[in-house]
């Protein structure tokens, strides 16, 4: 248990032909086939791919923490030349969190809620070295501040729930380092925070493989991020790894058609949108039981060849001269990318019409009534919590206008005003002409309610899952008074299914039985069906796996601009706005603080938040180059927000005290493009464009 | 498939899918074991008539034996006689009628009350929420057979007012459940969804809310139902249950207490049978909650 | 947090107030049938006349409620018809009876309940839960009435180990105990060991828990000092709430076994319609479950840090 490490020169961990499966009620289902992998001291390795593919049971494998009904069927895994499935469970125990560490997705979900964070970082080297307490105690805090967080001995004495989601996270960070081990695997270590937050620990990761030289595993969905921490990459698919290879190898000259789609789903910043339009991958993914015979992809394969590509016993082939890219694809030698032009969707330009909607210095205050004793002496019982203040934007018709901001910006409390589920506290909508902003929903006519509807984010929530898909389109038909004759509301049912691109028996369907994108398709053909001249978007696609959410997003764009509808897309994904968006608002704590068209907001000038915001963005391009900007601190709470101007707390570029006590001016350098900063226009225009191009684009098809 | 085949939801494909649902209760054994204990005693109750020996009123030989031959030597009492002389095993099976009759009906009184209660409470919020709540939470500071004892000792012993103060004490219950489940159900984008077409508030408590709360509420049904048959047989054993000579399974312990210590089997039948059925429900239940947890 | 607790307090205070008007609008609305409780059935029109008149009854309700209160705050319950003696002199030593008898079935309870409960919940779905289920179904399915039948025919008749009756006719006999604490303790374990077994099996799914066991700590170590400290949180509610239960059973135990407690008292009291007894049986009844809700409350905030630090 104590004492140094014994120092071993070979590779920290080799996964042989690796097979592993659950076992439930309906029979063994495989969760990852044929798994190879081989990863050398310092190393980081990528494992990416969509919900199901197998890379996290990959991880709880290499832990040998599988639960009851998951266990190894085939192939070894080696961590130091030792076969893990060999160990004893004494043995597995102390290479657990001693050798292997791991860091979590959900940072508050794997803290224990009911001790304090000291106690449970001291467990670590408590258990696994011959130390005392004080020693532990002081391990702990060295490494606190190792990973950046200001304060150690505070954060040692609380607990969880007492600091934010990114400290959480480095706390899990902290906790894995203590034990100084050789491998660290990370689950999706940043997928349920916030994107500025998200890039400083993917910072932090980067400079743990410098600092303590230990190997890693990095599981994630998101490409961009691979690309920020790994130099080899595995691209996994319904249990099988498809492609791997150095980064610049599978992200530069990727063989594999999956590998290929994948890439074409992700709308990149460094291309232009009409140049580069998204290409969705058509079907979805197959269910574990249900994979076909030969190769997984080939239903949604554009180069699938019966005979061929259906035969069993498909194997990874070396790609020549690239030691170490491989490629699960019989045909890839065949396929000349460079005649391969898929059709994109939508994104064809249009012109804008009339004004549809438009706030003037719109405001939502919540009232919440403080108990605590102070409060009570001053008398300053009710408090206001600014969810929104001074809203003021115009949307016309056949426009995209993006809503961006991270948690706690007030996207959700525009949208509930918006759709009367809230009514303001001041200022106006007017909405078609018409003010509504006092109108709670109910007060509204069934025109009015029907002209703006909603697509909501969660796809498992959407619908109800009671009724059937054709009840609730019904209901919706004969509610906004479309149609009223049974008939013709069925008639009406049908043609919904058929605009969102789906079979008719759906109608039939309950929720249950639809997957992630066909509900969201069904959402989608609900806000559409009362003839809505507005629809207001709240991260539609952002629940939605990668390869899904091109399709969905695509598809809402084709009916907007087939209806000229006006769409207020709420997003925090700045790659998707800047490809579907004509104009952007950029919201933080309740205010605007930059907006304007998508072209403007996304190049210099810039309000400083705009500009960490887009800094933050993982993007999956090796031709671009970002300046690195991490916001210190965390987010403010909106209840108390700081004074003057709301991102001072946080601005890389602030001025001094004129930031905190007066309210920024709004600099407008061409009309419509409004900043709200103290800094003067002419050093904002001076910054450098955040996202650059290295080199000349070239195409990543070419050979 | 033509446009007119493709109906909204056919009506008949409902009481299909209730008869799936039930189907399901296979998949677990405990599940199997309490919905045969209840249909046995439901067809007990609806054949009593025909399956008991002896009319449940009738004396014969007092503290007959089990396995006792009857006053005229014709028949049999399996079970042995109380201490009137009336054949044990008429009696269980009459009195299954009077407990399968006023626990369901009671127990259905308490959520027709409590559901709309608990609606409203976890729906609206604010006033509503805390009025309904506060006085949910004085009724159920009474523990509950102070309440019924109150409740029977003020309006007297009988079936209707055994249904009454079941209602009384256990909607309550009921509102709470109800009002938790609502609480969370209403923050779904469903939800959102029906309030952003305007929906009026009942319609979205009834149709959106409330068909989605229904696996929880009926496993909560059963359970109640057990206890609401122990209610009955307690307050039976207490002299406050259904007024005699009819057979109450409580009422008959109650009855044959003084001779428990010579003659034990006058008590502990009716005790076994009031037993197996809370049993068969609480089966059913655990049954139930295994099966809706699965998937 | 001090806030909590007198907030707590004012509305177990408030509950307090609404059950008063609720017992008493129940009991002495009509005063008619009060007088006729108290005189008698056969007294005559004139005699309850009589008493009416010179106990104030004729009052408006709303006064009499007031009088009534204010005499029930400062402990003076009136006096009991069927033992001729003040109702306090009566009440206190059947309650301290009660006390023992719900006390030691309470602790028994908890103490198995909990044990089984966390033996059950290690394993979601093993051999032992399965057990443990069963037989917690199995036993909580019997009504107490009922288990005193059975354990009655067995220890006493069958056997002949136990006294049938807990009298106490020649002082205290802790021998006399054992039925009705086992009567009790054998309907309540099992709800106590269905709670405890859910937290518990809910915390062994949490990530914190993997969390624990992947640092490597030994299993001892991650049961005890991770999911205990969780798990226990929501049965101490749950063992809190059950003396409300408790005083439900107590009614039927003590009745069965003849045992001299505030259960028995408060059913002689409505079977001989004897009023003043009723009310305050009725009234401490309550003001215990409140009380202990109200403790339920506090310690559950106590207990869990994520409401005690927010």
């Amino acid at each position: 248990m104590a004492g140094p490490k014994e120092s071993y020169s070979g590779p920290i961990l080799e996964c042989r032909n690796l097979c592993l499966s659950y076992f439930t009620r309906a029979g063994e289902i495989p969760a990852v086939i044929d798994f190879n992998m081989t990863l050398n001291q310092g190393e980081s390795i990528g494992l990416v791919g969509e919900s199901g593919c197998g890379k996290s049971t990959v991880a709880m494998a290499i832990m040998r923490y599988l639960g009851n009904n998951g266990s190894i069927v085939g192939g070894q895994v080696l961590y130091k030349g030792r076969d893990m499935a060999k160990l004893s469970p004494e043995e597995l125990r102390q290479l657990r969190g001693n050798e292997i560490a791991m860091v979590y997705q959900e940072p508050m979900a794997s803290l224990n809620p009911s001790m304090t964070l000291g106690q449970q970082l001291m467990e670590v080297p408590l258990c696994h070295e011959n130390i005392g307490e004080k020693e532990a105690y002081e391990r702990a805090s060295r490494m606190l501040s190792d990973v950046n967080l200001p304060d150690p001995e505070r954060i040692m004495s609380v607990y969880p729930h007492q600091v934010s989601g990114g400290q959480q996270q480095r706390v899990v960070i902290a906790m894995a380092l203590l034990s100084n081990p050789s491998l660290l695997l990370l689950d999706e270590p940043t997928t349920a925070l916030d994107v500025t937050v998200e890039a400083g620990i993917i910072e932090l990761i980067g400079q743990i493989a410098e600092k303590f030289n230990t190997s890693m595993v990095y599981i994630s969905h998101n490409l961009g991020l691979i690309l920020e921490t790994c130099q080899r990459v595995n691209v996994m698919y319904s249990g099988v790894v498809v492609e791997s290879g150095s980064v610049t190898e599978v992200f530069d000259r990727m063989q594999h058609p999956y590998t290929k789609g994948l890439f074409g789903c992700i709308p990149l910043p460094g291309a232009d949108k009409s140049a580069r339009p998204l290409v969705p991958i058509r079907g979805q993914l197959p269910l574990p039981h249900q994979r076909p015979p030969g190769c997984y992809f080939g239903p949604r394969c554009d180069f699938f060849q019966a005979g061929n590509c259906d035969r069993e016993g498909l194997g990874m082939s070396q790609v020549p001269n690239e030691p170490g890219h491989e490629v699960r694809c019989r045909r890839w030698q065949e396929i000349d990318w460079s005649t391969y032009k898929p059709v994109g969707v939508g994104a064809g330009e249009s012109q804008a019409g009339e004004v549809v909607l438009s706030l003037n210095n719109m405001k939502k205050y919540y009232e919440i009534t403080d108990n605590s004793v102070a409060a009570m002496i001053r008398g300053k019982r009710v408090r206001h919590v600014k969810a929104n203040e001074s809203i003021s934007l115009e949307a016309r018709a056949c426009e995209t206008v993006a809503i961006v901001g991270e948690s706690g910006c007030g996207k959700s409390t525009f949208a509930k005003v918006l759709m009367g589920l809230e009514t303001a506290t001041d200022g106006e909508v007017l909405f078609n002409g018409k003010d509504i902003a006092q109108d709670q929903v109910q007060k509204r006519s069934p025109e009015q309610v029907g002209a703006m509807q909603m697509v909501f984010q969660n796809p498992f929530d959407t619908l109800n899952p009671s009724h059937t898909v054709g009840s609730q389109l019904a209901r919706v038909i004969r509610k906004f008074g479309v149609e009223s004759d049974g008939d013709k509301i069925e008639r009406r049912v049908m043609e919904l299914l058929d605009l969102v691109k789906l079979p008719r028996e759906f109608a039939r369907r309950r929720p249950r039985q639809l997957s992630g994108g066909q509900k969201q398709r069904v959402g989608i053909a609900r806000a559409f069906a009362g003839n809505p001249s507005t629809v207001v978007a709240d991260e539609p696609v952002s629940a939605l796996d990668v390869s899904v959410q091109a399709a969905v997003t695509g598809l809402l764009m084709d009916i907007q601009k087939t209806y000229r509808t006006t769409l207020i897309f709420i997003s925090h994904d700045l790659s998707l706005v800047r490809y579907l968006a004509d104009r952007v608002v950029v919201m933080y704590l309740g205010r605007i603080v930059e907006q304007g068209t998508t072209d403007e907001v996304f190049s210099p000038p810039y309000h400083p938040y705009t500009e960490a915001l887009l800094s933050a963005v993982p993007i999956a391009d090796t031709s671009v180059e970002k300046t690195r900007i991490i916001l210190e601190g965390n987010l403010p709470s909106v209840t108390n927000p700081p004074s003057g101007c709301v991102f001072n707390t946080r601005c890389p570029r602030k001025l001094g005290a004129v930031c905190e006590t007066e309210a920024p001016p709004v600099h407008e350098p061409v009309a419509g493009h409004r900043i709200a900063c103290h800094i003067p226009l002419a050093e904002l225009q001076a910054i450098k464009p955040v996202i650059s191009l290295a080199a000349a684009p070239e195409s990543p098809a070419a050979e | 498939m033509t446009e007119q085949a493709i109906a909204m939801q056919p009506r008949e494909s409902r009481v299909l899918r209730f008869a799936k649902g039930l189907a399901l209760i296979r998949e677990s054994w405990v599940g199997m074991i309490g919905l045969g204990i209840i249909l046995f005693w439901s067809l007990t109750a609806i054949f009593a008539d025909v399956l008991a020996p002896f009319p449940p009123n009738a004396t014969g030989i007092p503290m007959a034996l089990p396995g006792g031959a009857s006053l005229d030597g014709s028949a049999i009492h399996y079970l042995g006689t109380d201490q009137l002389g009336r054949d044990l095993l008429s009696r269980i099976i009459h009195g299954s009628r009077q407990v399968l009759l006023y626990a369901p009906l009671a127990t259905f009184c308490a959520y027709f009350v409590g559901i709309p209660m608990g609606l409203a409470a976890g729906y609206r919020r604010g006033l509503t929420d805390d009025v309904l709540s506060f006085l949910a939470n004085v009724i159920l500071s009474f523990p509950v057979l102070v309440l019924y004892i109150i409740i029977i000792a003020t309006i007297g012993a009988s079936g209707t007012n055994i249904v009454l103060a079941v209602t009384f004490a256990s909607a309550p219950g009921i509102m709470r459940i109800v009002r938790g489940l609502v609480l969370d159900l209403r923050n779904r984008e469903y939800v959102f969804a029906a309030e952003t077409r305007g929906e009026s508030p009942w319609r979205i408590m009834l149709v959106e809310i409330l068909p989605n709360a229904r696996g929880p509420l009926i496993v909560d049904a059963c359970l109640r139902l057990g206890y609401v048959v122990i209610t009955i047989g307690t307050l039976g054993f207490l002299g406050l249950g259904l007024p005699p000579p009819d057979p109450d399974w409580g009422g008959m312990v109650s009855e044959t207490r003084a001779y428990a210590m010579m003659l034990p089997h006058m008590a502990i039948f009716p005790c076994i049978a009031i037993s197996s059925l809370v049993l068969g429900f609480n089966l059913l239940a655990d049954g139930l909650r295994e099966v809706s947890l699965r998937d | 947090m001090l806030i909590f607790m007198v907030r707590r307090f004012g509305t177990m205070v408030l509950t307090m107030l609404v059950v008063s008007i609720l017992v008493f609008s129940l009991l002495e609305i009509n005063i008619d049938s009060v007088a006729t409780k108290v005189l008698g059935p056969y007294s005559s029109q004139e005699q309850r006349h009589l008493w009416l008149e010179a106990n104030g009854y004729y009052e408006p309700a709303v006064f009499r409620y007031f009088d009534w209160l204010a005499a029930f705050v400062v402990g003076d319950f009136g006096e009991s018809v069927r033992f001729k003696a003040p109702v306090s002199d009566v009440l206190w030593p059947r309650l301290g009876n009660t006390g023992i008898l719900g006390g030691l079935a309470l602790f028994f309870a908890s103490a198995i309940g909990l044990t089984v409960g966390v033996i059950a919940g290690m394993r979601e779905g093993g051999l032992r839960d399965r057990v443990a289920s069963v037989s917690a179904i199995l036993t909580t399915s019997v009504p107490e009435f009922a288990t005193a039948v059975f354990l009655l025919s067995l220890f006493v008749f069958q056997l002949q180990w136990l006294p049938g009756t807990s009298g106490m006719a020649n002082g205290f006999d802790p021998l006399q105990l054992v039925m009705p604490v086992l009567t009790l303790v054998i309907y309540d374990w099992g709800y106590i060991a269905r709670m405890t077994r859910a937290s518990m099996a809910e915390v062994m799914t949490t990530h914190y828990i993997r969390t624990a066991v992947l640092k490597g700590l030994p299993y001892g170590q991650v049961i005890r000092q991770h999911a205990l400290r969780n798990a226990l949180i929501a049965p101490f509610t749950v063992i809190m709430l059950q003396i409300n239960w408790l005083l439900s059973g107590v009614i039927v135990v003590e009745w069965a076994f003849g045992y001299k407690g505030f259960g028995a008292l408060l059913y002689e009291a409505s079977l001989n319609q004897d009023i003043y007894l009723i009310e305050a049986c009725a009234m401490v009844a309550v003001f215990v479950a409140v009380m202990t809700q109200t403790l339920a409350d506090i310690g559950y905030t106590y207990l869990n840090p994520r409401i005690r630090f927010s």
